[in-house]
């Protein structure tokens, strides 16, 4: 998938996993749609229900921090949702989001130049995002290690890939 | 050039020099994962794996939600028990043996110069022994029971020179909240720390337990102190040799993304507020916090030093009217010793209320979750809304000796607020 368009969804700094996706669920919440309703559910209760595939979110520093849970990341996985671009990630989140075969875009001071709704575009084969107002911001590529588990559709696949070799 | 601790470790394991930035394949010593194994367990058969690829990698360690609150925990815990039994897996310890993380260090996994990743973001806290430790998703652990291998990057290394000595009372949980308050919860992504300086070598193991345990709340990957005489004799109670591990230590020119000094001296009574671990004040301006539930234990100051600690400040006093506390021992040997002391009586006799050996109200999952409007002045490591179930309750974060004189005043307080 090269080209990843939808409309954005902003937030600031320091955005945790346990606004993400509370603890309490974490143990009784397993069946993936129902971990998707739950995504952001202590940040901005009104995310899920205005959500649709391909929407990207747009966020500061530090984003996932906290818990390793997976379902933090793989939340929004199951909404089929487009991308993340943050300032920067938690390192554990950043892991999850590549295992989850989900794009996590770290790209600076983008917060301030979008607002929630605005149409965002993504080129991950030319690496740049095309802003509302005519703008292209690029980013670097992945690395390769990183890519190959990324093409696969995430760690899953690509251990399945290797295991049948 | 010289070798920072990281770089070293890695390098070693790598067989060749690398520099930070460096993208390697590794075969972790261990890799630790508790009542999420049988979600682990689900990714695992999904990925077509049948074995688990080295047995002595995987260690097991029930203690998220134990005993079982519901049906689907025990399922859960039930799901993990065949698992283990069926993989005859030989590390598996089931609920009551005590927090993942105390039970690494008790028994024995956790060295100088392990490589330990676990599914679990404090699994950072095993760097007070010299190792390498830090977390990674359930998906990631998975990968390593079917291959027995993970990649990592090699992060940048930033070292925290703790100096001086500590006024009375002031814990390394004092220490870390005002490292927090200063760089932020960012002030150390995808950083190695190496915490050194003359306190660090005075400060007790336990102590130090404490600070590698939130390196991960400062964003870092691991959290290192260089292993000395007190991890060796640790160790070696335990029954690990010291010809059994090699220590690694960084060398004198080693090259550091950033340098931090503080002098400890300066630090007082340090309290994350609500709703971030960064939100650091001075416990002083809090004093009008009224306190609905005072949490002793957990992680991050669960082990015998810190109910000794908050036993010195509850002996012969009774938790104030209107507020609850619980204690939570960080293992059951922790439970064993703080009742052989005598501990545990004065906690019962100050109207606490002991919890058994989990990570119990920490994460929300049960015991002593929050209603709504209340709030908890906790030893743990997070105050993030709805952490402790509820999210419109407030957390706030502070040393055991803080959180025991809370409980007393029931409202946040300081030992001092307790003498003459």
């Amino acid at each position: 998938m090269a080209i990843i368009k939808g409309k954005v969804f902003v937030y600031g700094d320091d955005i945790n996993t346990d606004v993400i996706f509370p603890g309490k669920y974490t143990y009784t919440v397993t069946d993936p749609d129902e971990i998707a309703q739950h995504a952001m559910e202590d940040e901005d209760p009104t995310f899920v229900k205005e959500v649709v595939a391909g929407d990207i979110i747009i966020a500061g520093k530090n984003f996932g921090c906290g818990s390793s849970r997976e379902q933090a990341a793989f939340c929004f996985k199951y909404l089929n949702m487009g991308a993340i671009i943050a300032e920067s990630y938690a390192r554990i989140y950043y892991r999850n989001c590549i295992n989850a075969g989900l794009p996590a875009l770290e790209i600076k001071n983008l917060v301030a130049r979008v607002k929630r709704g605005d149409i965002v575009e993504i080129d991950t084969e030319a690496g740049t995002v095309l802003l509302p107002n005519g703008d292209t911001i690029s980013f670097p590529p992945l690395p390769p290690e990183v890519d190959q588990i990324m093409k696969e559709g995430g760690l899953t696949n690509y251990i399945k890939a290797k295991l049948s070799q | 050039m010289g070798q920072t601790f990281v770089e070293k470790i890695f390098s070693k394991r790598a067989g060749r020099a690398v520099v930070p930035g460096t993208i390697l394949t590794v075969k972790p010593d261990y890799v630790l994962t508790h009542d999420n194994s049988a979600a682990i367990y689900k990714t695992f058969t999904g990925m077509g794996a049948t074995k688990v690829f080295d047995k002595n990698q995987p260690l097991i360690v029930l203690d998220h939600i134990v005993p079982a609150s519901s049906e689907k925990a025990a399922i859960n815990h039930k799901t993990v028990r065949e698992f283990v039994a069926d993989q005859q897996l030989p590390h598996f310890y089931d609920g009551g043996r005590g927090i993942c993380h105390q039970v690494v260090v008790e028994e024995g996994f956790a060295r100088p110069g392990s490589l330990i990743v676990g599914s679990d973001s404090h699994t950072t806290t095993y760097g007070a022994l010299g190792a390498f430790s830090t977390g990674i998703g359930r998906s990631e652990a998975a990968g390593i029971w079917a291959l027995g291998e993970i990649w990592l990057k090699v992060p940048e290394s930033m070292k925290i020179v703790l100096n001086g000595i500590p006024k009375k009372h002031i814990l390394s949980k004092d220490v870390l909240l005002h490292i927090a308050g200063k760089i932020k919860a960012d002030g150390a992504l995808y950083r190695s720390i190496e915490f050194s300086g003359s306190y660090i070598e005075n400060l007790s193991f336990e102590q130090r337990l404490t600070l590698t345990n939130m390196a991960i709340e400062l964003g870092a990957k691991n959290g290192y102190i260089a292993p000395d005489e007190k991890v060796f004799s640790y160790l070696e109670e335990r029954g690990v040799a010291r010809d059994a591990y090699e220590a690694l230590y960084p060398d004198s020119d080693a090259e550091y993304a950033e340098v931090v000094e503080i002098d400890v001296a300066t630090i007082e009574y340090e309290v994350a507020a609500p709703h971030t671990v960064d939100n650091v004040k001075n416990a002083s301006t809090l004093k009008d916090i009224s306190v609905n539930q005072v949490l002793i234990g957990t992680c991050t100051n669960g082990r015998i030093e810190d109910l000794r600690q908050a036993a010195e400040i509850l002996a012969d006093k009774k938790v104030a009217h209107g507020t609850r506390l619980l204690i939570l021992p960080a293992s059951n040997e922790v439970y064993l010793q703080a009742m052989d002391e005598g501990l545990l009586k004065i906690f019962i006799k100050a109207g606490a209320l002991v919890l058994n050996s989990g990570c119990g109200p920490c994460l929300g999952a049960h015991q002593g979750v929050m209603a709504p409007g209340e709030v908890t002045v906790s030893t743990a490591n997070r105050n993030f809304k709805g952490r402790m179930g509820c999210n419109t309750a407030d957390i706030y974060l502070a040393s055991p000796y803080v959180a025991a004189a809370t409980a007393v005043v029931g409202r946040i307080a300081t030992p001092d607020d307790l003498e003459g």
